[in-house]
């Protein structure tokens, strides 16, 4: 099953590198959000209680890095929907190998294309102007990994439901901006009216952003110390990752 | 103890969520090892759903499929292992060439190694694809990416082949290319299902299986089906096509409107011309020997296969 995986994720990755539209996509737009929404609000914005603002270019930051993950593994799923529509799927489900392999292999290609990437736009941490010790951004990078197993198995989950690729973005659309704004990325969760505190704390991005905001040494603003946050994410990829695993066992008809 | 056959389908019925007329309707058939066998129908005629459920992507409300004995709902996992299916698409990444989609499917198929460098550079050849395997798909023309989607299911040396019109879309010399391809695996062994809409598709089977209303309305090889309808069929030119087989269907005749025409089944049609000729409504006649299209328009409540016809 192990090279039906790796065939599997190697697929992801080929058709992803091919596809130049996709490639530019995941990553110029955050980086247009960061550097317009960050220039943009930087006068405007003052962290709660601090005497003396990062600078919301800083503050936004991790929120850049994990709207890099959330675009990439959700979108990255889309494939799934694409392959029901040319009868790949179909293939794939007939073929000799367990459903298992399908999931893995289409989440451990969407998980590494969301990492690379977000790696990437971490190199430009010093732009923001931080400055992080190696081990922080391994726990950022961390943070990443298990941000986008938790995302790519819920894009994997929707999609494996919808038929259109028109539905999947509408669907997903509906889902993406809540989790990315409501992430403390955008705006800090102290401070937030108590209705959205709560929305905030039940979302997974939520501690994604902490933990990539304590990586990268910008700590203002964060919910949790960092090992607290890394242990809820990883706590919510197991769960979205037992519900992948359990949804593509439903028969595809029915 | 004989040995097991390649298909046997017993009593499949299947009505899907939220509808009210089966799909399936108590559908029995069997293909032996080796054995090709056409299955036509017109559309919603229960095609597809039977190949859903003989490929365990869908799980009948009755009724039991197994593929060389092993039961597609108790042992999907060795179903598929003997199973090789082509879709009406063709299953393929257009961006991803031959090789890296063979590669990728040879893994599926739990193929790894040496070994699946093999199998794959074996079903290349089988197809005929050998130069053009570092091609992407989406650079292929309709007939080779079609040959390309059959190497896909011969990885694994299915014994079994499942076919949902496979010549769709093409020309008929890719059309003639691929029915080559298939008739060399029929001669090495593989039995074969072919959903199909063309006659001389049909024609090119042992046997001929009629998918009506989720019903088998009709099975035998191309000769008995056709032989079944007498020597010779009787086709009525009429304005009022409906009007006239129920006349004639009132004086004891097997007549039935198909289109604009009229179809009537007898032992010595042409005796019956000069009585014709004198009914109102009869514009001209053609008396000439049964074709798979009569049969499938007698059988299936005036359909025809042949859109000339229609």
């Amino acid at each position: 099953m192990t090279s039906a995986i790796a065939a599997l994720w190697l697929r992801e990755i080929r058709t992803f590198v091919r596809d130049r539209a996709r490639v530019a996509g995941a990553v110029v737009q955050p980086l247009f959000i960061w550097a317009l929404l960050g220039v943009g609000f930087s006068a405007a914005f003052r962290l709660p209680g601090a005497d003396q603002s990062p600078g919301y270019v800083a503050f936004l930051f991790p929120g850049v890095i994990a709207l890099v993950v959330l675009f990439t593994a959700i979108f990255s799923t889309i494939s799934v929907v694409e392959d029901r529509q040319t009868g790949v799927l179909h293939a794939a489900l007939v073929a000799p190998q367990p459903r298992l392999a399908l999931v893995l292999g289409v989440l451990s290609g969407g998980v590494t294309l969301a990492v690379v990437q977000a790696a990437l736009v971490m190199l430009l941490a010093p732009l923001a102007g931080l400055s992080p010790t190696l081990l922080g951004a391994g726990a950022a990078l961390l943070a990443c990994v298990l941000t986008a197993i938790a995302l790519t198995a819920l894009g994997f989950v929707m999609a494996w439901r919808l038929d259109t690729t028109r539905g999947f973005h509408a669907v997903m659309n509906l889902v993406l901006m809540p989790l990315w704004i409501l992430s403390g990325g955008f705006f800090p969760i102290d401070g937030a009216p108590t209705v959205l505190r709560w929305l905030m704390l039940a979302n997974p991005v939520t501690y994604g952003v902490a933990a990539i905001r304590l990586g990268l040494g910008e700590a203002a603003g964060a919910p949790v110390g960092l090992p607290a946050a890394l242990g809820v994410l990883a706590v919510f990829a197991a769960l979205l990752l037992a519900w992948a695993v359990q949804t593509v066992r439903r028969p595809l008809y029915a | 103890m004989t040995s097991p056959l390649a298909l046997d389908v017993q009593g499949l019925r299947h009505t899907y969520r939220g509808t009210d007329r089966p799909a399936l309707d108590g559908v029995s058939l069997a293909v032996a090892p080796g054995e090709r066998v056409a299955l036509l129908g017109p559309n919603g005629g229960g095609k597809t759903t039977l190949f859903r459920c003989v490929t365990t992507l869908l799980r009948p409300d009755a009724g039991a499929v197994t593929v060389f004995g092993f039961g597609t709902t108790a042992e999907p996992a060795a179903v598929r292992q003997r199973l090789g299916v082509v879709f009406q698409t063709v299953a393929l990444d257009g961006v991803l060439t031959v090789r890296e989609n063979l590669s990728t499917h040879a893994a599926l198929s739990g193929l790894s190694g040496a070994e699946a460098r093999t199998r794959v550079a074996e079903a290349l050849e089988a197809v005929g694809l050998v130069d053009r395997a570092d091609a992407r798909v989406k650079s292929l023309s309709g007939g080779l990416a079609r040959r390309a989607d059959l190497a896909r299911v011969l990885l694994h040396r299915p014994p079994l082949l499942l076919l949902d019109e496979p010549t769709v879309g093409l020309d008929p010399t890719a059309r003639r290319e691929l029915w080559d391809a298939l008739d060399a695996l029929r001669d090495s062994g593989t039995a074969q299902l072919v959903a199909t809409h063309l006659l001389d598709e049909a024609e090119a089977c042992d046997r001929v299986t009629i998918l009506d209303r989720g019903r088998v309305v009709a099975d035998g090889t191309p000769d008995a089906l056709t032989s079944s309808l007498g020597s010779d069929a009787l086709w009525l030119d009429s304005l009022d096509a409906e009007a006239l087989a129920a006349r004639l269907a009132a004086r004891g005749l097997d007549a039935r409107a198909v289109g604009r025409r009229v179809l009537v089944v007898a032992d010595d049609p042409a005796a019956l011309l000069p009585d014709l000729y004198a009914s109102d409504g009869v514009a001209g006649a053609t008396v000439r020997r049964p074709t798979l299209d009569d049969v499938f328009a007698a059988r299936t409540g005036g359909i025809s296969l042949s859109p000339a016809l229609r």
